[in-house]
């Protein structure tokens, strides 16, 4: 028996079970693909948002300015890249000024700091590419980006050390209440314990609609992006949003933390709770209506076009705390925009309502820092060297776009929740992630996983599941 | 470590090997050249099929066999070499910081680069193909990688997009290895290989090639299990109602080729916009004097044999260079592409460094039948020579001899044309 199982493994999911593992709780976190953060939390804009977007007085307004607040500090305990490199919310039409005032009085209100109007001159000097048309903007100044990968694959490590549990490839079927205990049916077991936090993203309304009668309606809302070479970081220095208009509420233009420029999102409602395609209209669209707001984009260095859904709950508004008639059982759910800026607040907020009902005692040896991989290019020449003559395996570069060392792909691997997949590699060290897709290094990070997993080459996936790289031995091959 | 050589040449492949030897046999002694593979050759390794070496050795060789005989030389002669070594940086000044496990991270000072990075294929994502992205996409070489080094398949169904001289002759690989390519897509109205590859790889072996055609979607969401096909306008847009879906589990994309040149970015050459690759003169020198640049990072070749070739000229050159034997100055002519040209190599002549003989090489645009190749200097028109076929797949060439062109004393602008 467990005293808290999480559904779920995305951001959320490793937030709860990283500030719960800072108390006295056997803690299980259940995740139906093959590594953390292979939902939603992968696929989005990476960026925390500053908070004046959402209505006063909402769960959404209050939790994205928290989990704001939290960035900082909470980034440098787990390594996490994060910059506050201020958001621009541009308009094209001087009438649109008032608009962005009532914004900014809307983030004041929501304790956002730091917010003013900067007028076109100024913009200019903040933002040489901005779109000739833009006459004015909203400047939030606490806004910033974050890879999304490494913050949910730091909170699950940091949860995992101190020694919150994960099972992977482990879909949950069923969830009951018996006995005074919730019992969770996944594929091949069934779990029981005190408490289940429902953070489960797209699905999250399944498992809520399963104990609750206050049913949940999500609808998976798909966006569009594309991401633009290294070789253009730089061409926008602030995330730049589009004042919603009548014709639509256009996409942001930013820069990444790791110099890539990403573009989107569309917004399309699915039905298929698994449909990341990309369509092409939305690729056409996501690139046209960039130029509002960014002009020559250099749209021709696009290195790749993604798709993600949003976890859209009919309320428009998070779905938090303990369902109203199911005892013990926490919702996560309805997390769409602002989610990835919120969720540090909401994992700190659902662990203490857990604390506090199951009165968990706090841990003594729990460890709230965590190394991420190291990074060579960080080091003087002296310094690597040093370390190439410990480790070899940092002297030899196997992506060699993103510069990505041997060293770094071993650590992925061997480390806690370690990468099991190319994909699970890739978001770890970025091997894969540059400019040729990883076309020179799969074949190579596929041996090494090999080598360490102790399996077949046959057997290695691009992200688990059913995604095998290749299918068998050629007529020669053995 | 810190390491001075005369030459310092980035990269093992087929390129580099032929301008080490012409760098040694040009005088130089002190040459090095360091390569990221496991060995010398490049991508020659996995070219397991025959057809190189046809002007170079009058006889048809394998990739491996082509390499070999260079790699013979380089060991033969005494070449340094450093395999698993990396490049990192080079600068203006020719430092080039270099990384392996044995000797970590060195700086070599060089009196000359020669930069023979070779290219990269473009992958899916730069492409914009809509739909999911499972596994069982693969850019053709590194699907040649797998099945030719590694000894796995991807795959048993196989769509191709692209034409490209690698995709036609994995279309015949996979088949050979019992796979069923279903059939080969190509945007263009002509196809981006060699006419000999089309032949040789799809023709006999009953693979449809698909011209103005394109994928418009990938389905599958672990694994890929089909591909929708269309075909497109003159505007390469597809046309609706014209989509054909075929069932796969492996998509070849051959696509295009972009020569490496992150590194030359980074020692502040200056690139071409339509090759990718270095602007160079006569002598094969970048606009950083004494970095050298030949193969596939300088342009594309279609043909091992000519990237050997240059290559060599790219060694002697350096030599030169390094051996400070390089007049300064002396007037530079200007080397256009002109009416259905894309590009020349290289875009400027010093009639004063120059040998007695230049070759230029271009690719056409677009598809010409019974054109002329004509060479202008300034308006006057000094060659035409007739061509049946002239195409974008295959890089054409002309030369240039001194002799004539010292009869222009004023002569500023060379111009390379296609005419109808």
């Amino acid at each position: 028996m467990y005293d808290v199982i999480i559904i779920g493994a995305g951001v959320i999911g490793c937030a709860v079970a990283r500030y719960l593992s800072a108390y006295d709780a056997d803690v299980l976190v259940l995740e139906k693909n093959e590594d953390v953060c292979a939902g939603t939390s992968k696929a989005n804009s990476a960026i925390v948002h500053s908070g004046y977007d959402a209505e006063n007085g909402t769960l959404k307004a209050r939790f994205n300015v928290e989990g704001n607040c939290m960035m900082d500090e909470l980034c440098r305990e787990l390594d996490v890249p994060f910059e506050r490199i201020g958001s621009l919310t541009v308009c094209t039409d001087e009438g649109d000024i008032p608009a962005l005032e009532e914004l900014r009085q809307r983030g004041i209100n929501n304790g956002v700091e730091g917010l003013r109007i900067v007028r076109r001159d100024e913009l200019l000097s903040m933002e040489p590419n901005i779109g000739d048309d833009v006459a004015a903007a909203l400047y939030a100044p606490t806004a910033g980006i974050i890879c999304p990968f490494k913050l949910t694959i730091a909170l699950g490590e940091n949860a995992a050390v101190n020694g919150a549990q994960f099972k992977f490839d482990t879909e949950v079927k069923k969830v009951y209440r018996e006995g005074g205990l919730w019992h969770i049916v996944t594929d091949d077991a069934e779990y029981t314990s005190r408490a289940v936090v429902n953070a489960a993203g797209v699905y999250s309304d399944i498992f809520n609609n399963m104990v609750s009668t206050r049913k949940l309606n999500i609808t998976p809302r798909r966006g569009d992006y594309i991401l633009l070479d290294r070789s253009v970081g730089g061409y926008v220095r602030h995330t730049i949003f589009q004042l919603p208009t009548k014709l639509g509420k256009g996409v942001l233009v930013t820069p990444t933390v790791h110099g890539n420029t990403i573009v989107g999102p569309t917004a399309y409602d699915t039905e298929d709770r698994e449909e990341t395609a990309t369509s092409a209209d939305g690729i056409d669209s996501v690139i046209a209506k960039s130029a509002i707001s960014v002009k020559g984009l250099p749209t021709r260095q696009v290195i790749t076009s993604f798709a993600g859904l949003r976890a859209h709950e009919d309320g428009g508004e998070f779905v938090l705390g303990e369902a109203e008639d199911a005892e013990d059982f926490y919702n996560c759910a309805g997390i769409e925009s602002p989610g990835l800026s919120a969720a540090p607040a909401i994992g700190k907020y659902t662990a203490r309502l857990i604390k506090d009902r199951l009165q968990l005692g706090e841990k003594a040896d729990f460890i709230k820092e965590r190394k991420d991989i190291l990074d060579p290019s960080a080091l003087s020449i002296e310094e690597r060297n040093e370390l190439i003559r410990r480790e070899p395996a940092y002297g030899t570069i196997v992506c060699r776009c993103e510069s990505v060392t041997e060293g770094e792909i071993l650590d992925a691997i061997r480390r806690p929740l370690g990468a099991r997949s190319l994909d699970g590699v890739k978001r770890r060290t970025r091997a894969g992630m540059g400019r040729c897709q990883a076309g020179f290094c799969s074949p190579k990070v596929m041996e090494i996983l090999r080598r360490e997993l102790g399996v077949e080459l046959t057997d290695i996936t691009k992200s688990g599941g059913g995604s095998y790289i290749v299918s068998s031995r050629t007529k020669d091959g053995d | 470590m810190n390491k001075a050589y005369d030459i310092v040449i980035v990269g093992g492949g087929p390129a580099g090997l032929a301008a080490a030897i012409a760098a040694r046999e040009s005088g130089t002694q002190s040459v090095i050249i360091l390569e990221r593979g496991e060995q010398l050759g490049g991508i020659l390794n996995q070219c397991i099929h025959n057809g190189f070496g046809l002007h170079t050795f009058k006889e048809e060789l394998t990739g491996p066999e082509y390499a070999h005989r260079f790699i013979q030389k380089v060991i033969d002669m005494g070449i340094e070499y450093k395999l698993d070594t990396m490049v990192m940086d080079i600068s203006p000044e020719r430092a080039v910081t270099a990384m392996n496990r044995e000797d970590g991270m060195f700086v070599i000072d060089a009196k000359a680069v020669i930069l023979a990075m070779g290219c990269r294929e473009r992958p899916r994502g730069a492409l914009n193909i809509p739909g999911y992205r499972p596994a069982g996409i693969f850019s053709a070489g590194t699907a040649q990688r797998l099945v030719n080094i590694e000894g796995y398949m991807p795959g048993r169904e196989v769509v191709i997009l692209g034409s490209g001289d690698i995709g036609l002759i994995m279309a015949r690989r996979m088949t050979l290895e019992g796979a069923k390519v279903k059939c080969v897509a190509e945007l263009m109205p002509y196809s981006g290989g060699l006419k000999r590859n089309i032949v040789q790889c799809l023709d006999d072996f009953g693979i449809p090639l698909l011209l103005s055609h394109t994928v418009v979607d990938i389905e599958g969401k672990e694994h890929i299990t089909a591909v929708t096909i269309a075909e497109v306008g003159a505007d390469r847009r597809p046309i609706k109602g014209t989509e054909v879906r075929y069932t796969c589990d492996t998509l070849l994309l051959s696509c295009g080729l972009i020569p490496e040149n992150e590194l030359s970015t980074s020692a502040g050459v200056r690139l071409s916009p339509i090759t990718n690759g270095p602007v160079v003169n006569e002598s094969l020198e970048t606009s950083i004097p004494g970095v050298f640049a030949c193969g596939n990072v300088l342009h594309v070749h279609d043909l091992v044999d000519y990237v050997s070739e240059e290559a060599a000229k790219a060694g002697q050159t350096a030599a030169r260079y390094a051996q400070g034997a390089v007049e300064k100055g002396g007037r530079e002519i200007e080397i256009h592409a002109g009416g259905g040209a894309r590009y020349t190599v290289p875009s400027t002549v010093c009639i004063d460094r120059m040998d007695d003989r230049l070759t230029v090489r271009f690719r056409a645009g677009d598809v010409y039948k019974d054109a002329y190749v004509s060479v202008y200097f300034d308006e006057a028109r000094v060659m035409r020579k007739k061509k049946r076929i002239i195409a974008p797949g295959e890089m054409e060439q002309i030369i240039l001899s001194r002799e004539q062109m010292k009869e222009y004393p004023d002569l500023k602008t060379i111009t390379v044309k296609i005419e109808r």
